[in-house]
């Protein structure tokens, strides 16, 4: 139901640097020393969503329409792992209803991305393994069970990550396969129904599972543009009944596509950030499509030229 | 090196994933086995609500302890208990923690299940669950605050009648307990008294099954399920024989029916009115100069059981309820009001973190056991540390839920009678930390509900009496702090549950309990 399911720093693509830099869904790297850091900012709305698997609107919604922004760093501890960190500020309000919207700051979430391994494939094919653990945790007090309009689900999340990326000279495929854990959450209330009583005020949130896949072309180091396609899923969860609202742990599925793009502005250190994502299909989620504009901003600590792992 | 990094990856996936092997029951509040400390063994004379003596309804002679049959019965149990498996240990654990305590549970569960409002038809209207059809949408019932006030009263009101006439049929016919006639036979759960038939347990579920099929008839199969685990459990148990259940179920239906035959005369059924209703309670408002109440749902939404506060109420009768309305709310027009709407509006834009921990805690609204039933919840933790019987048990439940039903009763009277909008009526941009109730806002329903409810429980538990009229204070204000409600409403409404609660303490005194 919610906009941002887990942490912003996972949905979206981000920092920009000369031939790696990146997010942990990607398959660049910064180099050794090398920092970048910036800020998002992402808008996403929708009017339709999945109650289960029925597709409806309400009129007492509305439009939900969600405003972040995000700061994030990637900081290259050595050319073949990263620590990436982002917290974001969300927030929340629907159109119609009397319902008040929220905002605040929302979770933190810092990850390690590994390089483990590369071949050649031959014929300019080369393939490329990394590993990506991580976690997140709320930062402020934020209300989970007032959804659609929480700015977050405030369970602690661990997540681990394989990405394999196959590049032929500027065309690469990037596919990731991540898996999260999420702590059980506490609300304020002490009774709540999912397809049963429950007394007390504790919440087991089920695991979320996702799979992405990328083509990009890359023109130089620091432009690129590519299309991309993720579904995500809930490991359990229940269904919204009918008409009833929405609860942090609803089965949450999600498959959405969308475009990528970064623009290196010259030798300054700067680059820019878009992206714009549509959902196909879901289910207790809202149908969402979401925009983001970042710029981001790199310095060599190194003072030495950047080798490619 | 590289390899090693990735089985350092795929451990830590491995050792996450064996992390979300999780246990799938829902959650439950732990209730120790129900040992009476008293067996309160003459209740058989404490006043009844709608019987008139407690033998009114017959019980049929059981047989001689030394019939055949009685043994054979009593080879039920030692069969039944040399066969224990764990899942009958788990069924010991639930049902012994006495079943009142549990029938009152699944009501709440039902009623959680289907508080659901209906989804407005294509044209605007909004279709009216039906109890012919109960399991087309829209399910019958929408078991709002109303309806659910009204079913915890009638459940706990017949349990409790129904168990006065069983204590009084135990006395009267001796049967002594199985683990007497049979010293082979343990008690695996405790044991109140000594005699046996009818069963207490069972009186209390076929009591509790009998209305609960009127009040939600989608759930039948599910309702005779429960029951006959809660017997097969009770004979397990050695605290009964199946004649001994048999006859409390008997009397335990046949004592519901009488609150039955009252269910379906007591006006309830007519509650939801005709828009031909609908629009005289505005045209009330409009010729006392006010401004009336307008659903603030998109389509709008016909107001929530206008005609409640017509319904038969137990404890307070209804001229003494019209004679005793409450002063109307202050006038639209009246620097009081306009005092009212800016406090409403200064906690809508300055909400605190803990103001809407206060408004979430209580909201009990859609999808929940509504106020009523929080306010069971409450009472059914404290009851279990105070060693009840099951006949207290069912005394004590039947005095706050009649006492809260008569409290929605005059709080609908007020609300229908006065009409009167909610703040976001007159103040669009007062946003609300919770769902706005779709019924006008003068008396506070949360507010009566808990003034009745902290009043009754704070004579039947003294010691907790200052613990209930805080949480009574805090359900009540948690309405002004969501932006539903002013302070007239939640103050009036307050002093009314008050009077009712009084009502129920006076009762209380009188009944032959105390």
């Amino acid at each position: 139901m919610q906009l941002n399911i887990y942490p912003l720093l996972v949905a979206i693509g981000l920092c920009s640097a000369p031939l790696h830099a990146q997010t942990d869904q990607d398959a660049l790297w910064m180099p050794a020393k090398n920092i970048c850091g910036g800020f998002v900012y992402q808008y996403g709305s929708w009017n339709h969503y999945w109650e289960g698997k029925l597709y409806r609107e309400n009129e007492n919604i509305g439009t939900f329409s969600s405003h972040a922004v995000m700061a994030m760093a990637n900081y290259g501890i050595n050319d073949n792992l990263n620590l990436i960190v982002a917290l974001p500020w969300v927030h929340n309000k629907v159109s119609a209803g009397t319902l008040i919207g929220q905002q605040g700051i929302q979770d933190l979430s810092a990850a390690l991305k590994q390089y483990l391994l590369g071949r050649n494939l031959g014929k300019n094919y080369s393939l490329h393994l990394a590993g990506v653990a991580g976690i997140s945790t709320p930062l402020s007090d934020y209300v989970a069970d007032y959804l659609p309009l929480s700015i977050g689900m405030r369970s602690t999340n661990g997540f681990a990550r394989l990405i394999a990326d196959v590049v032929k000279q500027k065309w690469y495929a990037t596919a990731t396969a991540s898996f999260m854990l999420r702590s059980n959450i506490k609300i304020d209330r002490t009774a709540y129904y999912t397809t049963e009583m429950n007394y007390g005020n504790v919440v087991n949130m089920p695991a979320l599972a996702t799979v992405q896949l990328r083509l990009g072309y890359r023109k130089s180091a620091d432009h690129y543009i590519e299309l991309l396609t993720e579904h995500m899923e809930t490991i359990g969860g229940f269904d919204i009944r009918r008409n009833d609202m929405p609860f942090p742990s609803n089965n949450m599925d999600l498959l959405r596509t969308g475009i990528n793009a970064k623009w290196g502005l010259g030798s300054s250190g700067l680059s820019l950030m878009g992206s714009g994502m549509y959902t196909l299909a879901g289910r207790n989620m809202g149908r969402s499509t979401t925009f983001s504009l970042g710029v981001v901003y790199q310095t060599d600590f190194s003072k030495k030229v950047h080798v490619q792992p | 090196m590289k390899h090693l990094n990735l089985s350092y990856f795929a451990t830590c996936a491995l050792l996450m994933a064996s992390g979300c092997v999780r246990n799938d029951e829902p959650y439950r509040v732990s209730f120790p086995m129900l040992n009476p400390a008293h067996a309160d063994t003459g209740a058989g004379s404490w006043k009844t609500i709608l019987l008139k003596a407690p033998d009114e309804v017959a019980v049929a002679t059981p047989t001689a302890s030394t019939a055949a049959d009685y043994r054979l019965e009593l080879q039920e149990i030692l069969a039944r208990q040399e066969q224990k498996t764990k899942k009958d240990e788990a069924a010991l654990e639930y049902w012994g923690a006495g079943t009142v305590l549990r029938w009152n549970e699944i009501l709440r569960e039902l009623v959680a299940k289907y508080n659901l409002p209906t989804v407005a038809n294509p044209d605007g209207s909004y279709p009216i669950p039906s109890n012919n059809n109960p399991l087309a949408y829209p399910y019958f019932p929408f078991s709002n605050p109303p309806y659910a006030a009204r079913a915890y009263a009638y459940v706990s009101a017949a349990q409790y009648d129904a168990l006065v006439a069983a204590t009084h049929y135990r006395q009267k016919f001796r049967r002594p307990n199985p683990s007497k006639a049979n010293t082979s036979i343990q008690e695996l759960i405790p044991v109140a008294g000594n005699y046996s038939y009818p069963s207490d347990d069972i009186t209390a579920a076929g009591a509790a099954v009998a209305l609960m099929k009127l009040l939600f008839p989608g759930e039948q199969a599910y309702l005779e399920g429960k029951l006959q685990e809660c017997i097969n459990t009770m004979i397990l148990s050695g605290t009964c024989v199946r004649s001994d259940a048999d006859a409390g179920e008997k009397l335990g239906r046949d004592v519901a029916a009488k609150f039955i035959a009252r269910a379906r005369t007591d006006r309830a059924g007519s509650t939801v009115g005709t828009p031909a209703d609908w629009k005289k309670l505005e045209d009330n408002a409009i010729a006392r100069g006010e401004i009336p109440w307008i659903s603030q749902e998109t389509p709008k939404r016909p107001p929530m059981l206008p005609l409640f506060g017509k319904v038969s109420g137990f404890l307070v009768d209804s001229a003494a309820m019209v004679g005793n309305r409450p002063a109307p709310p202050p006038s639209i027009h009246s620097e009081q009001f306009k005092r009212e709407l800016a406090e409403v509006k200064a906690y809508s834009k300055s909400a605190t973190r803990e103001q809407f921990r206060i408004v979430h805690f209580w909201g009990d609204g859609v999808g929940t056991y509504t106020p009523p039933g929080h306010w069971n919840a409450i009472a059914c933790e404290d009851f279990a540390k105070e060693h009840f019987s099951e006949v207290r048990w069912a005394r004590n439940l039947a005095l706050l839920n009649m006492s809260m039903m008569d409290a929605v009763i005059c709080c609908w009277d007020a609300k229908f009678y006065y009409f009167n909008p909610r703040p976001s009526q007159i103040d669009p941009e007062i946003k609300t930390l919770t769902g706005l109730p779709n019924f006008p806002s003068y008396t506070s329903g949360h507010s009566t509900f808990s003034g009745a409810a902290a009043t009754l429980l704070g004579h039947i538990i003294p010691q907790r009496a200052a613990a209930y009229n805080a949480m009574a204070l805090e359900a009540s204000l948690s309405r002004l702090y969501g932006a539903i409600h002013y302070r007239s409403d939640i103050e009036t409404g307050m002093n009314m549950g008050i009077s009712i609660g009084t009502k129920a303490v006076q009762r209380a005194q009188t009944d032959g309990a105390e």
